[in-house]
Order: C-alpha cells, then structure tokens, then sequence
C-alpha cells in the first residue's frame, strides 16, 4: 500500500509540477509541432511506430529531471560518505546543479532549465513545510515559541529594514555607481532578503546535530519568518507600486495592519484545517487504504486556500501539520500512519533535492548576472552582520526572561546560521520587471547571498560548531525511565508552583493540557485512540516491539519460522486451556503479522484492549500434559503451521495481506512476549532482598535435581512458593510477566518463569513425530546446528543473555534435536 | 513596631543567604507560607490541602511528603516531621531555585547531584538507599493514573520495563544468578546522565513585591 500511495501521490505532484517548471522549452515544443505538421502530409501508409515526442515531452522531461535529481542525491550523499563530509548536502546539491547547468548551458548556448517561482511555490515548497511542520517536536515548540515569534516577527522586520536603509544609504553616498533604484525598492530587498530559509536551515542543522533548543529556536524561526517575509514582501511590493508619494499614514497603518491579519489570519486558517483534517480522520476506519492521502490533500489545500485569501500559506500549512498530527496520528490506523511517514519524507526530501540542484542550474545563465560590486559585497556583508546584531540584541532581551538562558555559543551559532534559500530566491524571481529595473541584479545579489550562506556557512558551520563546543543533541533513544522522570517533573513542578502560589508556566501547561483532555481530544480523537494514545504508553508500546520485532527478525535472518515451531510444546496447553479467553483477540492477530512493521496495531489492541487473562502456570500445564494427556500430540498437529509457500500473495485495490496462518500470528506474538517476560525476570526479583533470592535460587537448584522426570527432565516448579502462582493470572499480555509476584508481596524467583529454561528438557515424545512430519520445514533438522545467537537484540540483550543463558533462542534450537536433548539434565545443572 | 519589622527583616536576610533567593522572594515566600498556614508559625500536612490546584495532582501525596522529609532537609536524620517552619520550607523550595547565572562546573554538578537526591528521596520512601519496583511501582502508577486510560496492569508492565531499563543499563551484564535489586542512587544518576536535570528541575520564583499571586486561591 505504501508504494502505491507514493505512487499516486508523486504523479500528482509531477502532473501539478510539469506546466511549469517547462515554460522554457515551450519553444521548443511549439517547433515540433509545426514540423508534424508539415509532415502529415506526406504520409503514405500507416505508420507502425511514430516518434510521439510532443505527447510526452513535459511530463517527460519533469520525470526524466526528477530522476536525475533522485541519482544527485545518491550520488552526493556517496560521495560525502567516502570521499568527504565537509561539504553539507544542500551545498553539494548546489554545486552539483551548477555542473549540470553548465552541461544543459553548454547544449543549447541557453538556460533552457530555471527554478520558475509558481513552481517553486506550489510545487515544491508546501511538502517540505508539511513535512516539517508534521514532525514538529510540539512540546519544545511551544514551551520555546515565545522567543521564536521574537526572533521570526521582531527579528526579520528588524533585518528587512536595516538591510534595506543601510543599502539606500550606501547608495546614497555613491557606493554602487548608477542604479535605478529607491528607498522603497530597496526595503523590498531587504525584506526578501531577511528571512532564513528553513529548507536551507534544517539541510545544515540536520546534519550538525546541535542541542534541541537550538536547533527548535533557529528552524521554529526559519519556518515562521517565511511567512513574515512573503507578507513583508507583499506590503513592501504594494508600496512600489503605489509609489513613493502617494503613501500616507493610512497606507503606512494599513500595511501593518494587513501584516498581523496575514500571518494570524494564516495561522488561524491552518488550525481550521488541522481541525477539519483531525475530524475526517475520525471517521475514516473503512477506507483505511486511501486516508493516508487526506493527510497531504488536507495540508496542501489549507496551503493553496491561505494563497487565495492572499494569508500567509507557509504558516497555514505549518500550522496545519503542527495542530493535526497528534490527533491525526492516534486516529489514523497504524499502517496509514507509517504511509504518511514515509510519504511525507519522500516528498520532503525530493522536493529539497530539487530546489537545491535548481538553485545551481538556475545560476548557469548568462542572462540574469548583473554585477555590481558595490550592491553584492555591501548586501552580503550587512546581512550577515545585522543577522548577529539582530540575534543577540534580541537573546539579550529575552535572557531576562528565560528561565534557561541562552548562552553566548548558542547565540553565535545561531546568527552564524542565518541561512537563505530558494525562497528569497523565488521571491526575487517574482519581482515586476516593469516596476522594478533592477530585477535582474537583485536576483543575481540573492543568489549570491544564497550560495555564499549555503556553500560557505554551511561548510563552516560543523566545524565552528566543533570548535564553540556547542552543545550537541543527546542522544534520542527513548528511555522509559527518561519519560517517566519527566512526567514525574511535570508534575512536580507544577505543585511546588501550586504551593508557591504562583501562576507560572507550569500552571499554564498543565491546564491546557487538561483542557485538551477533557474536550479536544474528545472532540478530534477517536474513543478507542483516545484511550490508548497516552506517551508513556506508547513508548512502552514501542519498545516492547522493537524487541518483538527484533526477536523476529533474528529467527528469521537464521532461515525459517522454526525457531517459533520449535517450541510449541511450551505454548501448547497456553493455547489449549486459554484458547477461549484469547478468542477476543485472535480476529486481531489474524490480520497481516508478515510485515512486522504494520503489524503494530495488532499487538496493540491486544495489550491495550482485549486483556486476556493468562496463566503464567504454563510449565505445570505443561508437566500435567506430559503425564496424562496425549491429545496434545493431536493438538500440535492441528496447529503446526503450513510451509510457508502456502502463503498466498492476493491482489487487491485496497486490502493488502497475505492470508497467514493464524495460529504462527499467534505464536510469534507469544514467543516474543515470552522472551521479554523471560529476559525480565531479573528486574522483577528487584523486589526482595537479595538474600532471599539467593536462598530461594538454592532450593529451586535442588528441586530440580530431585523432581527428575523419567526421561531425566527436572521441573523447576517443586517450590513451596508454587501455590502462589498456581492460578495467578494476569490480565494482559504486556502486564503479564509482572503481576504474580505482586500479589504475594515476596518476591520470589517465580519457577513460571521457568519454562523456557524447562520446556525444551522435557522433549515431549512428540517433537519427535513432529520432525518426521512431512508439513513441518523439512530444514529443521538441517538447522538444528545453527546458534542461534541474539545478537540483534540490543535493548535487552545483555540481560537477556546474561541472564538466561538458557537463552530462548537457544533452547529452541537445542529442543528440536534428540541428542541434545539427552544432554539436557547435564545441561540443566551446569545452568544452574 | 518599627524594631520588628527591622528585626524581620534580618531575619530574612539571613533566610536569604542560607537559602540563596533574593530577599524580596523570601519576603513572597513567607507571604505565602502565612497565607497557608493561616497565620500560624508552622506549616502542617493539612495546611496543603486548602491549595484547589493541588488537589489534581496525582502524586501530591509524595511531594507534600518531600516538605515534611527530614532527609531534605540537611540534617542526616530519618523520618518524617510533622510541622515545619518557614525556614524549612524555604529549604525545600530552594531545590527548585534556578541556577545562578555563573556557576561553575562544580557548583553544577553538586546543584544536580542535590536535586537528583530530592527526587531519589521521594521515590524512595522507606529510605533503604534503594528504590525497589515497589516503591517505583507505586509512583508510576500514580504518574499514569492521572490519565484514567491506562490500568493498573499497564502501568505495572511499564514500570517493570523501565526497571528493566534501569538494570539494563547500569548493569550490564548479569550473572544467570544476580538479579536487580533496584535502582541505588549511584545508577539513579547514572541513567539520568543525559537528562539537564539543571533545566529541568526549576521553577520560576516571584521577585517583585506584588501580592497578587495570592489572590487567585
């Protein structure tokens, strides 16, 4: 599914894309035509194969552009990785275009390829404020959103106008020689000029890794201040046209007045949509297979909407992503949501590499360099140097009322990062050529201004950051008992405000936060995601897939599904004697477990919904069936699972599964819960004093020797502790490796926790039969000998090797062989 | 009159230098604290209850418990006071002071360790130098049910897990007979190395000498 949304959604953009970015070689096209014209006449017979080149060019030439653009990329992103990496991509890209220029240049004696500004705009640019917007970390966004609206609103209007003033006075005293060109040209300059080009930003800061506030401070300003300058742009654009005398105070005050209803009125606009957006996904569980899409067709028309009402559209769309993706995210089924992920980056990404290797192509053009030296060198310079007045004048001000100031480094880095892009670009390539004589040297200034910042900061940029010792991004692995510490924060300090009597952020936080509990979420989410969506939660969630997955993957990377085969005998009564409380739950798991990735639901609704209690007694089960009762053999064979060949790949518009055997669904989900019980076993015994664990380890070790079963199995269960888990249960899979314990208080070393140690001992004369059975991996005997190492599994890993080096991998290994199996009371010992 | 309110007045310098706020917080503070106590010289547990806001916060119970801990309170004793005067409480409050602007490397890293040990102390309530699962437990459920959506189990599965994390991590590798204790106050700092607990751990604390945050109770 995924593929085919891209699909669908790349050809949408390359249709939307192509009328423009092609209006240079319109010509050309014309040509052809005329020439097919004169030569149908000619025609004597049918034609078998016709050159139809006209037919296809444009969306010919936007793809064949496209895929040069995707092998840049690769290319670049090769040559960084071996040759070298001081070059950030965006520069490569940009340097890269100028190659390319000079080749398409060197062909045709023109620049038949430019960055068109419509194209830019519509096309382009959109995806990648989605995509940025989307993945706005939100929390840091909005507790630091104080000082990016300083620094985006204050910030740019204080670069535009500096800039634009310095360069009239420099004219003014005669620095650039003869220009046409005024005071108010020259602020529109500088306000095109002013702001920091987030495609640029995150490209640099992606790669620099730079603490979060930083990095939230520069890129939240990069994002919002577009918005600021497109509406400076367009104030300062009216102006020009006005002209100089015919501004008044009224025209003045209505200029700002249009400023603050643009961007608000923009930004009101993108919550709408984001609402409209979180409704309609509320409401789309039966056409799962397309709502991925309304994710980008909901963004881009709050997009192209905000572009009618003449609002500011980058924030409409930035807002949109920002509002709708918590909603959006728990409302949407799990595989829509990977989709739009993926998509959203895809596109981002494609759209960046283009913008970036047209900013290069587009220099290549003897037509638009008009230098002036004076113009170019004083424009650099102020920019620069007003970008740092502007930085730190503004962190001086808000320091004092920063909890957390920023520091003088963060300040350098942060002016030093005032990168422009492609959207001063296309804003100058927008320019009236009628109003404004210069156009084409303010183009060429700001290209120059752009490839300067890029190239030039952007080289400089890693090692500067190396230098100041900024500090970098810790490292994001999300820790469980990170989170929980920072909730536990949260609250506390929200209390300690309480008591101090204070209305500070804290308070403010937290009563939105209530707020957006109680009737928000209410309102845009699902009840079921609703319940469900809380943080911690699905961390936890995460994690314990990540594992699972992990856990599958290395079964899988040995060769087959045996390793899940392997140990039915463990799982087989679990079955048996709870296959009715699992009832709720298997039409769940049936669903598609082959791509693990999307399977995460699944195993979701099982954890957070059906709460099937589950005896953790498996291995007493397990000895009851070895004695009385045979029908297991019965049961296993109902539940061994066909090859996998059987798997029958259907195709279908909008499902796609693959008809899986239920039960290797339910297996693999139950093996893999089992490791993590098992690789948990020892932060449960946390719960005593170690003495007793160790006295009760001793007695365990004893009871084993003695329980031997005829076939020289021993059972960890003979403990006087045994009643307290005969019965225990507990009430869903995620919660089941804990509970038991806990109702007795003591922490015991729990021999339920035992059976993956015990199990494969047991070798119930029927895994025998079951080698010889014709509809199991004729392999497995073949891989018997394969060690079947974790070496993947990286969280939990060392406690689970360590631990139990009875590890489940190799135990299922070792259980499938007879000899071993012999070996298994030695084996048994030497563990202990 | 005018002698006391001097007097007062020294004493709150002193308070000030003792505790490192600025003197018009300690003058915002003792306001408060005679707001809660009512007038009266000493701050008990019930005196917390009269705050509304409070009164949603799920783990109340531990940080009220915190004010009355005599382990927070620089003296190396155990237990629990009943009451507390105005200069403990301000001691308490001082873990949530900012940093001051300059501080060095040192004064950081004992800030930290300081404000570590408070949050160490109120997960650990039987005051072991361990935190067990069960006492973590405890937290974490109460963290989670300020949700309502999550139960019990949930909640004991994610505390287990971060359990895990915690031995996980600090341990390393473990010998097939160890088994995690629980989390002393050495691995509590050490897996929250990464967190800038320095920004984490503050609140913002009045210096002008309005009032007016007293009114909104």
């Amino acid at each position: 599914m995924p593929s085919s949304t891209y699909l669908c959604l790349l050809r949408v953009f390359l249709v939307c894309f192509v009328n423009h970015l092609i209006q240079g070689i319109s010509a050309d096209a014309n040509q052809c035509q005329s020439s097919r014209h004169r030569l149908e006449p000619n025609l004597t017979g049918l034609p078998i194969v016709t050159f139809e080149w006209h037919h296809v060019q444009t969306p010919y030439l936007v793809v064949v552009w496209v895929f040069v653009a995707g092998l840049a990329k690769l290319s670049v992103i090769e040559i960084n990785h071996h040759v070298t990496s001081v070059i950030p991509e965006s520069g490569m890209l940009i340097i890269l275009g100028f190659i390319l220029g000079g080749i398409v240049w060197g062909a045709d004696k023109a620049q038949t390829f430019r960055l068109q500004p419509p194209t830019f705009f519509y096309y382009l640019l959109p995806q990648i404020i989605l995509d940025a917007s989307y993945f706005m970390p939100n929390k840091l966004f909005f507790s630091n959103l104080g000082a990016i609206l300083i620094y985006a609103i204050i910030g740019t209007c204080w670069n535009a106008a500096a800039v634009g003033l310095s360069l009239w006075g420099c004219y003014e005293a005669g620095a650039m020689g003869d220009l046409d060109i005024g005071l108010l040209q020259f602020l529109l300059f500088g306000s095109l000029i002013a702001a920091v080009d987030p495609v640029a930003v995150i490209a640099v800061f992606e790669e620099v890794h730079v603490n979060e506030v930083l990095f939230i401070l520069v890129f939240g300003e990069s994002l919002l201040n577009d918005g600021v300058t497109v509406v400076l742009y367009n104030v300062f654009d009216a102006f020009v046209s006005l002209g100089g005398p015919r501004i008044d105070a009224a025209e003045i005050f209505k200029g700002i007045f249009s400023f603050f209803v643009v961007a608000f009125g923009g930004s009101f606009l993108g919550i709408v949509f984001a609402i409209l957006l979180s409704l309609l996904t509320r409401c789309t569980k039966n056409i799962q297979i397309i709502e991925a899409g309304f994710v980008f067709v909901v963004g881009y028309l709050s997009y192209l909407t905000a572009d009618m009402l003449s609002l500011s559209a980058i924030l409409s769309i930035t807002f949109c992503g920002i509002c709708c993706q918590k909603y959006v995210n728990a409302n949407m089924d799990e595989k829509s949501v990977t989709t739009v992920r993926h998509a959203i980056k895809v596109l981002a990404n494609g759209s960046e590499t283009i913008i970036f290797l047209f900013l290069g192509i587009t220099a290549i053009d003897s037509v638009i360099w008009v230098w002036n030296t004076g113009f170019i060198l004083l424009t650099l310079l102020f920019v620069f140097i007003y970008r740092i007045i502007g930085v730190f004048f503004l962190t001086w001000t808000l320091n004092k009322f920063r909890l957390v100031p920023i520091e003088v480094i963060d300040q350098v880095v942060m002016s030093y990062g005032g990168l422009r892009g492609a959207v001063a670009y296309g804003l100058a390539a927008m320019l009236d050529e009628n109003k404004i004589k210069e156009k084409n040297l303010m183009i060429s200034t700001t290209l120059i201004v752009v490839y300067f910042t890029v190239i030039l900061q952007g080289i400089t940029m890693k090692p500067l950051v190396q230098w100041l010792k900024v500090k970098r991004a810790a490292h994001t692995d999300l820790k469980l008992v990170e989170k929980l510490n920072n909730r536990a924060f949260d609250h506390i300090l929200a209390a300690v405000e309480d008591i101090c009597g204070r209305i500070g952020d804290n308070w403010w936080t937290r009563n939105w936060n209530r707020f957006e509990e109680k009737y928000i979420s209410w309102l845009l989410m699902k009840p079921k995601a609703r319940k469900s969506k809380d943080y911690l939660f699905s961390i936890f969630h995460k994690l314990n897939l990540e594992d699972a997955m992990n856990y599958v993957s290395e079964g899988e990377r040995q060769g087959s599904l045996a390793f899940v085969r392997s140990d039915e005998a463990a799982n087989i009564d679990f079955k048996k004697q709870f296959g009715s409380e699992f009832a709720d739950a298997m039409p769940d798991i049936m669903v598609d477990m082959s791509n693990y990735e999307f399977g995460i639901e699944n195993i979701t609704s099982i954890v957070k919904d059906s709460v099937p209690s589950v005896s953790l007694d498996i291995h007493e089960q397990d000895m009851k069936n070895l004695v009385d009762d045979f029908n297991a053999h019965h049961l296993l064979q109902q539940h061994l699972y066909r090859s996998r060949k059987h798997h029958r790949h259907k195709y279908s518009r909008s499902h796609f599964s693959i008809n899986q055997s239920e039960d290797e669904v339910q297996e693999i989900f139950q093996r893999t819960m089992r490791s993590r019980l098992e690789s948990f076993k020892s932060a449960k015994m946390g719960v005593n004093p170690a003495k007793t664990l160790t006295k009760h380890h001793k007695k365990e070790q004893t009871h084993k020797m003695s329980n031997g079963h005829p076939d020289g199995t021993g059972y960890p269960n003979g403990d006087e502790d045994d009643n307290v888990f005969v019965g225990s249960e507990t009430s869903s899979m995620s919660g089941y490796f804990t509970r038991d314990t806990y109702i007795v208080g003591a922490g015991i070393e729990n021999p339920a926790f035992m059976p993956d140690m015990g199990t494969p001992m047991q070798s119930p004369p029927w895994l025998m039969e079951i080698e010889m059975d014709t509809s199991v991996a004729p392999s497995q005997r073949a891989q018997r000998h394969l060690p079947w190492t974790p070496t993947r599994l990286r969280r939990l890993a060392p406690m689970r090797i360590s631990n139990c080096s009875t590890d489940s991998f190799l135990m299922a290994d070792v259980s499938l062989t007879l000899d071993v199996h012999e070996e298994q009371p030695q084996r048994d010992n030497a563990e202990m | 009159m005018g002698g006391s309110q001097s007097g007062r007045v020294h004493v709150f310098q002193d308070l000030a230098d003792k505790t490192g706020f600025s003197i018009e917080q300690v003058r915002n503070l003792h306001d408060r604290f005679m707001y809660l106590t009512k007038d009266e010289d000493t701050l008990r547990r019930e005196h917390f209850d009269s705050i509304s806001y409070l009164a949603f916060n799920p783990i109340r119970r531990e940080i009220i418990d915190a004010f009355f801990d005599k382990r927070n309170l620089g003296q190396n004793e155990v237990g629990c006071l009943q009451e507390i005067e105005f200069e403990e409480f301000l001691t308490i409050l001082a873990f949530f002071r900012p940093l001051k602007p300059h501080a060095t490397e040192e004064e950081i890293e004992n800030i930290r360790r300081a404000k570590l040990r408070f949050l160490f102390n109120m997960h650990d309530t039987d005051n072991d130098g361990i935190i067990t699962l069960d006492e973590y437990r405890l937290v974490v459920e109460k963290l989670l049910f300020s949700y309502e959506t999550i139960d019990s189990e949930n909640a004991k599965a994610i505390s287990d897990a971060a359990m895990l994390e915690v031995a996980s991590v600090t341990m390393g590798q473990m010998d097939p007979d160890e088994f995690y204790e629980g989390i002393t106050f050495e691995h509590f700092l050490q897996i929250l190395k990464g967190l800038e607990i320095e920004t984490k751990m503050h609140i913002r604390f009045l210096d002008t000498t309005t009032v007016q945050c007293l009114k909104k109770e």
